[in-house]
């Protein structure tokens, strides 16, 4: 955003001032300053993760939009790029990343694997879209994205950002806000969500032969 | 055991053993049957008079609906030489035979993993978890009568999506509206998890050797863990900082490609190859590609084979700059050299786009070919790339790294490997011959045209984290040249040998396609029935057998080194898991 655009339309800044003062509100202000030092997470998942390291190589520079700074650690981070198929053996850490960024924190599913699970959405170990777990707030097609996708869903989140205000974004509301439970591995990934759902499934229906042969042979 | 070990013909087992072997006799079917019970015997027979030291893949078979699950063993000689291949039969409900851990240290991750994917039991393995899935995980996902969560049909293509060309979304059938199954009467309320201390129980301790008085600890560096390259995660027993012992542990990114693959037509495979090792996807598909070819008996045409090799050496290119700048980012010089060599990469990318339409995954070859000619005026471009960028790029990063004070006292003589336990644990690739043995496929079992070549194989002695950078970085000088020829002396003609097909006709048997990927031995074994699918579809993964000299490695080693002899071993988890 550029200054003119954070002066407050309504309010006049003499001439002889302009450039040096600004008058604005108060969310202008503090989305300006958030949309230009965004921090994404330093985590990569698979192929997209190539594309991504690509995207902040000299070529394509996302430093250019105030995106370099990637931290390994989910404390210090406010944007976490999913790049990559999430599987099923994964994704109770990255709900526990996620769980661990604080706020304001935003997700960008990059790619067709986190978005829905992409070409190994059939598999039995892939999660068909990290949105089944935690919020997402940008979905980057492409298998992989190019750089230019991937600048491209920075900068619509950034537009996102700029669109929020003090009075409605949820970390300043009264209520704490809920961690997302964490996965847990059984037998299949299990939402602790679904439990009930899962207990419940399982004593009506009567599984087919061959899960049932399966399943003794996991447990010899 | 004789004097002298017989490397000049193939031996005649048959003969040897007459009780124990007999030659495979089905169509299209090779080697050798071995009884099980013998297994072991045979194998340190093969080994020790034979000079076959060199295990390269071990996996299983699942012949449903037979009660037949045969394991599938492919030998080599380290001196070179076409390849043994051997086969122990089991059947299905108790499947198991004897382990080869104790001749083949190498097989320890490739039998896990035949437990883990086939549920087949190797008696006398020294640690017999899963792998790639979790422990607790329900089923043994390859046997062909196991069926996943989003299962349509057995093969491709589903009908729901063809003849009619509707589509549904297969949540719609799974009472979770997701890829999610339970066994019957299944209860999460009373279900108690494993959890990961059958992990740490594999652990040993040390006998406090380093002299300290301190506690050992357990650290876990991953799977999220900058350093890692990817999902993968170590554990690691330490005595103040030295290693005392070291598991890898992976399967955060098991994509399920061998699954997948048994589905699909044997074309469809072949974009799925590319997701391997992401950062080498022509390779890949080359590997794939030959395997099938084998089995089909196709002859490329003359410019495709030039252009094959033209696109596998400028991956290998890219794929040793890759990993030198990453080996450096592992040491501290944080990111900085990684820029240097990222900016090649992006040039030899952009050939790859012209080419194949897709920067990272190309899907550029076919059975008898490759799908397009090249562009024009791309052949200059290449020359120029090879004749004059890359070279001084390649002086640019010898005076800043390779006789840089800090690489050489943080990377010579750490992480040492020597070439007999190199042999023995089944390392490939730069890995084996940066500790001495002068093992290339494209010299030792040479495929494709690479027998036309003038290039030498590099090899280092020391095998430590230094000589396998050197040993990257002499390759790429070797490829250079390898480029040189083949552009000049590419001819004109035919990309593909007869018409384009999305269906090809795949005779019934066996093929083990190998080639000497950047990372290491990539192979493909297939089996095919006949029909459209291939009844088996296994990845011999460079990235994932190295991985088990990892601990050999770090062992009594400052746990801070570990990272960097991790990044000498060049791991991609795209291939690791599949």
């Amino acid at each position: 955003m550029s200054p003119e655009n954070l002066n407050h339309p309504d309010v006049p800044v003499p001439p002889d001032l302009q450039g040096r003062v600004t008058v604005t509100t108060l969310d202008k202000i503090y989305n300006w300053g958030r949309v230009n030092s965004l921090w994404p997470m330093m985590f990569g998942l698979a192929c997209c993760a190539i594309e991504m390291i690509a995207t902040a190589a000299s070529r394509y520079d996302f430093a250019r939009f105030g995106m370099e700074v990637m931290r390994p650690s989910p404390r210090q981070a406010d944007v976490m790029i999913v790049s990559g198929t999430v599987t099923k053996k994964m994704v109770p850490q990255i709900v526990r990343l996620y769980n661990q960024m604080p706020e304001p924190k935003y997700v960008l599913a990059m790619g067709a694997c986190a978005s829905g699970g992409g070409p190994f959405k059939e598999g039995y170990s892939v999660v068909p879209g990290i949105d089944r777990f935690i919020p997402v707030d940008v979905y980057i097609p492409g298998c992989p994205p190019t750089p230019q996708s991937l600048i491209n869903g920075l900068m619509t989140l950034q537009k996102l950002i700029q669109t929020q205000s003090l009075k409605t974004v949820r970390w300043y509301t009264k209520e704490p806000n809920q961690p997302i439970p964490v996965p847990v591995l059984g037998p299949d990934l299990m939402d602790p969500r679904q439990y009930d759902l899962i207990s419940m499934q399982n004593e009506q229906i009567e599984a087919p032969a061959e899960v049932m042969e399966g399943e003794e042979n996991s447990h010899d | 055991m004789t004097d002298r070990i017989i490397t000049q013909a193939a031996p005649n087992l048959a003969e040897q053993f007459p009780e124990w072997v007999k030659p495979d006799a089905r169509q299209g079917y090779q080697g050798y049957l071995v009884d099980s019970p013998h297994l072991v015997e045979v194998m340190r027979a093969l080994r020790d008079q034979y000079g076959y030291d060199y295990l390269s893949s071990v996996t299983g078979v699942d012949y449903y609906p037979e009660d037949l699950m045969e394991v599938v063993y492919h030998l080599y000689r380290s001196i070179g030489g076409r390849s043994l291949v051997l086969k122990a039969q089991t059947n299905r409900t108790e499947s198991h035979v004897p382990s080869l851990v104790s001749v083949y240290p190498g097989a320890e991750f490739q039998e896990r993993e035949a437990w883990d994917l086939l549920g087949i039991r190797f008696d006398g393995h020294p640690d017999l978890r899963r792998i790639l899935t979790w422990e607790g995980f329900s089923g043994h996902p390859l046997r062909k009568d196991w069926k996943e969560p989003f299962f349509e049909e057995d093969i491709k293509p589903f009908k729901s999506r063809w003849p009619e060309g509707h589509v549904r979304r297969i949540e719609d059938s799974n009472p979770y509206q997701n890829n999610l199954q339970y066994p019957a009467g299944f209860n999460p309320e009373s279900w108690s998890p494993e959890g990961e201390d059958p992990l740490y129980r594999t652990l040993t301790r040390g006998n406090g050797k380093g002299g300290f008085k301190t506690d050992q600890m357990i650290v876990n560096l991953g799977p999220q863990h900058p350093s890692t390259h990817g999902v993968f995660r170590m554990v690691a027993v330490l005595d103040g900082e030295n290693v005392v012992d070291l598991k890898p542990v992976m399967g955060y990114l098991h994509r399920n490609h061998e699954k997948i693959g048994e589905r699909n037509t044997f074309l469809q495979i072949m974009p799925f190859t590319d997701r391997l090792d992401y950062v080498s996807s022509m390779s890949n598909n080359f590997g794939y590609a030959l395997a099938v070819e084998k089995l089909m008996g196709v002859q490329v045409p003359e410019r495709a084979e030039y252009i094959r090799v033209i696109m596998a050496e400028l991956t290998r290119v890219m794929s040793h700059l890759f990993s030198a700048g990453f080996l450096l980012n592992d040491l501290g010089a944080y990111f900085t050299p990684s820029l240097y060599v990222i900016e090649e990469r992006e040039l030899i990318l952009d050939i790859f786009e012209e080419v194949s339409g897709s920067r990272m995954m190309c899907n550029y070859f076919r059975f008898g070919g490759v799908v397009r000619d090249l562009p024009e005026g791309l052949l200059t471009k290449i020359k120029r790339l090879v004749t004059d960028r890359i070279p001084r790029k390649l002086e640019d990063l010898d005076n800043y790294l390779t006789k840089n004070e800090i690489v050489r006292s943080r990377c010579e003589g750490i992480g040492v490997l020597t070439a007999e336990d190199a042999i023995a644990l089944s390392a490939s690739g730069p890995m084996l011959r940066a500790s001495g043995v002068p093992y290339d496929i494209r010299r030792a079992d040479p495929y494709s045209i690479y027998d036309r070549f003038d290039f030498d194989v590099v090899v280092k002695y020391h095998g430590d984290i230094y000589d396998r950078y050197l040993v990257r970085m002499d390759e790429i000088r070797q490829s250079l040249r390898i480029l040189e020829q083949a552009i000049r002396d590419i001819p004109e003609g035919p990309i593909l040998a007869g018409k384009p097909q999305y269906t090809v006709r795949v005779p019934a048997g066996e093929a083990y396609g190998r080639i000497e990927a950047p990372k290491g031995e990539l192979g493909y074994y297939v089996v095919s029935n006949g029909k459209p699918n291939p009844h088996r579809y296994h990845v011999r993964a460079p990235s994932f057998i190295n991985l088990t000299s990892l601990a050999r490695m770090s062992k009594d080693e400052k746990i801070a080194d570990v990272v960097a002899i991790l990044g000498s071993i060049d791991i991609v988890l795209g291939e690791v898991d599949r």
